[in-house]
């Protein structure tokens, strides 16, 4: 078996940035003794945070953090679309429009005169959105921030000419196997692990919190259910429904079931 | 065989006795607002009157000022993560320089456990995971080694939560086989019963007093009433007929409504078995463990096949686990999957209950 296409020479990587906190760009720095090694192993060609820039490089793989947000960021997307072989969505802003996707179930516009002294100097689109509205995306790393273990996993299964796993169960199921208590049949808590993907390991239940789905939705999640569910254990309508609209408010599961919810009047 | 009594407080005799043997003992404790089995050392560690209320989708624990340590049902998981562990390295590989690949077996670290209040119902699973990972034609390595090395001393129920129905599907409440020692709680101590040659050579070693026939009597009558106590049940101990021809039953759509498809349910039954591979390879390459962990019907990878993911659906989903675990085990296992324990009830988030579904599904003609 010849070696996969991608593995012919050092394979040349970017890291871009589009609207975003910079966190998931984090979670690659902190890969500790792992970034030494993949820096040997690739090429890392474009990635302010750590150095290189050299945004118009031709890249084999490209991870992009941050949503569209500003017409500029359209042009950009695009090109780094047109640049780049594989290109792979990370963390919640890239796959769902992040944090910032609020502005786009309310007045956009009232919320920037609130905050900017010059509202007329920002360039704002109406909507956040992901990256998969505006071009094609190989892949989605979801997650605020991503996981340094699934940025790993992608680029290994990348180098092999593999399609890196999908990680898309609820979050439930990694409860279960570390065996911890569930934080909404023994508390009442509004955990939203039956509707948010794996990723995280089930980080918040662990520390006996809920989940706020900072993972985004799971495959064939039943988000009206769960609504449901929240509202069950004593949440009221609305706040039940802003659950859904944080940080992946802009996934379509969540975006209606928390609309239908949080703007109905109590 | 009946061996003796055991005085409540000579409990930490028994531990000790276990642990003279070579055995870490593991027993039921409070943990985060559950009875969890963990590594237990001291007698008071034991949840002393802790007692559990259940109900579809809720677990709580009341302290009381009782003498028991044994006064409550069960807990969200007790023998199956032992045995089958949530995440069990299988093997590792690592490339060569001449580019082969070697294949390195794991087997799990040789822990002799035992585990102190186990259930009638967790050994009926016990014995169902048996029949699965041992059965033929193949014994599964891992499991046997935890299996192998566990020394289980069972505690009859005195107290049923409202989730249980092991009485109806014939698995409790009071322990029958499967065990090394088997103990009756009284206020003042324990019955103590064999169930094996070790078990008696170990019940030998300590000292007991003489059983009376009070004793006894109010023994009998406890396990009546935890029996009496049970409300839920089974329509029947085999529904493989009454299932099978109810697939298109208008109830799976509406219970498809309600379910997460979250997994809870399978992953603290203790007899599901079903696990997913998981490959993780080191960065550059060159070495890669593999794992089993715990998996679901209820997730789209479980009925992936090339191309094609058989169940998309929750209705679909839900309807596979209840089918497989109340019809086709018999086929299977020789009998039903399902041990009466209660837990996908109180541990399922929004209370969905195996008996009310049953009933609803396989009474009637399927067609209304
Ligand atoms: S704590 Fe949350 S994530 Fe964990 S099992 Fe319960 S509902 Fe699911
Ligand atoms: S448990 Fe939920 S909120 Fe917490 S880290 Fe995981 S996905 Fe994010
Ligand atoms: S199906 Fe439910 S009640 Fe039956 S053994 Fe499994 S968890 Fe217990
Ligand atoms: S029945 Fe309950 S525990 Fe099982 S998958 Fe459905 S919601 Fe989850």
């Amino acid at each position: 078996m010849g070696e996969p296409a991608v593995m012919a020479k050092k394979p040349r990587v970017a890291v871009h940035k589009f609207s975003s906190c910079d966190g998931c760009q984090l979670a690659f720095l902190n890969l500790g003794e792992d970034l030494l090694r993949l820096s040997s192993m690739v090429e890392l060609v474009h990635f302010a945070e750590a150095g290189p820039v050299d945004p118009d490089a031709e890249v084999d793989i490209a991870f992009v953090e941050g949503s569209i947000s500003t017409a500029a960021a359209i042009e950009r997307i695009r090109s780094v679309r047109s640049r780049s072989r594989f290109l792979v969505a990370m963390g919640a802003c890239a796959t769902a429009g992040g944090l910032q996707a609020l502005r786009n179930l309310a007045d956009g516009a009232a919320w920037v005169a609130d905050i900017y002294a010059v509202p007329a100097e920002l360039d704002l689109l109406a909507s956040s959105t992901a990256l998969a509205q505006h071009v094609r995306v190989d892949l989605e790393l979801w997650g605020c921030p991503v996981s340094g273990r699934r940025v790993v996993a992608a680029v290994r299964a990348l180098l092999f000419g593999v399609s890196p796993v999908e990680e898309q169960d609820k979050v439930c199921l990694d409860c279960k196997r570390s065996q911890t208590v569930c934080v909404m049949v023994t508390r009442g808590l509004p955990c939203m692990g039956p509707v948010t993907r794996t990723g995280c390991g089930a980080l918040c239940p662990r520390f006996g919190r809920d989940c706020y789905s900072c993972y985004g939705p799971a495959e064939n999640s039943n988000v009206e259910a769960l609504g449901r569910r929240l509202e069950g254990v004593g949440l009221s309508r609305t706040a039940a429904g802003r659950r859904f609209l944080s940080i992946n408010s802009a996934a379509p599961p969540f975006t209606e079931a928390g609309r239908r919810r949080a703007q109905d009047h109590e | 065989m009946e061996n003796g009594f055991l005085c409540r407080d000579r409990f930490q005799d028994l531990l000790e006795a276990l642990r003279s043997l070579g055995y870490q003992c593991i027993g039921p404790q409070v943990r985060d607002g559950a009875i969890l089995f963990v590594a237990l050392v001291a007698a008071e560690e034991l949840p002393r009157g802790v007692r559990d209320i259940q109900a579809p989708g809720s677990y709580r624990l009341e302290r009381t000022a009782g003498p028991r340590f044994f006064g409550w049902a069960n807990g969200p998981q007790a023998l199956k993560p032992l045995v089958f562990a949530p995440r069990e390295v299988l093997w590792r590989a690592e490339r060569a320089e001449d580019a082969t690949i070697r294949f390195i077996p794991e087997l799990p670290p040789p822990l002799r456990l035992a585990v102190i209040g186990v259930r009638a119902c967790d050994l009926a699973a016990l014995d169902l995971q048996d029949r699965h990972f041992l059965g033929p034609p193949a014994e599964d390595a891992s499991y046997a080694a935890r299996r192998a090395s566990l020394f289980l001393v069972a505690v009859h129920c005195s107290d049923p939560s409202d989730s249980c129905f092991c009485a109806s599907t014939g698995d409790g409440p009071r322990a029958s086989t499967g065990f090394d020692l088997a103990l009756t709680e009284l206020d003042d101590g324990f019955i103590v019963e064999s169930g094996s040659g070790r078990g008696a050579q170990l019940a030998a070693s300590l000292a007991l007093d003489a059983v009376t026939g009070d004793m006894r009597s109010e023994a009998a009558a406890q396990a009546e009433a935890a029996r009496a106590r049970q409300r839920r049940r089974l329509p029947s101990r085999d529904l493989r007929a009454a299932l099978f021809a109810r697939l298109e039953h208008p109830r799976w759509a509406l219970v498809a409504e309600r379910c997460l498809a979250c997994g809870n349910c399978s992953s603290v039954c203790p007899t599901c078995f079903c696990h997913a591979g998981v490959e993780t390879p080191e960065l550059d390459g060159a070495a890669s463990v593999h794992a089993r962990v715990w998996d679901s019907c209820f997730t789209q990878s479980h009925s992936y096949i090339h191309g094609i993911t058989v169940r998309s659906d929750t209705r679909a989903r839900y309807r596979q686990w209840f089918t497989h675990k109340l019809g086709s085990w018999h086929e299977q296992y020789g009998r039903s999957g399902c041990v009466g324990c209660g837990r996908c009830i109180s541990w399922c988030p929004v209370g969905i209950d195996i008996t009310e579904e049953a009933a609803a599904i396989c009474t009637g003609t399927g067609h209304d």
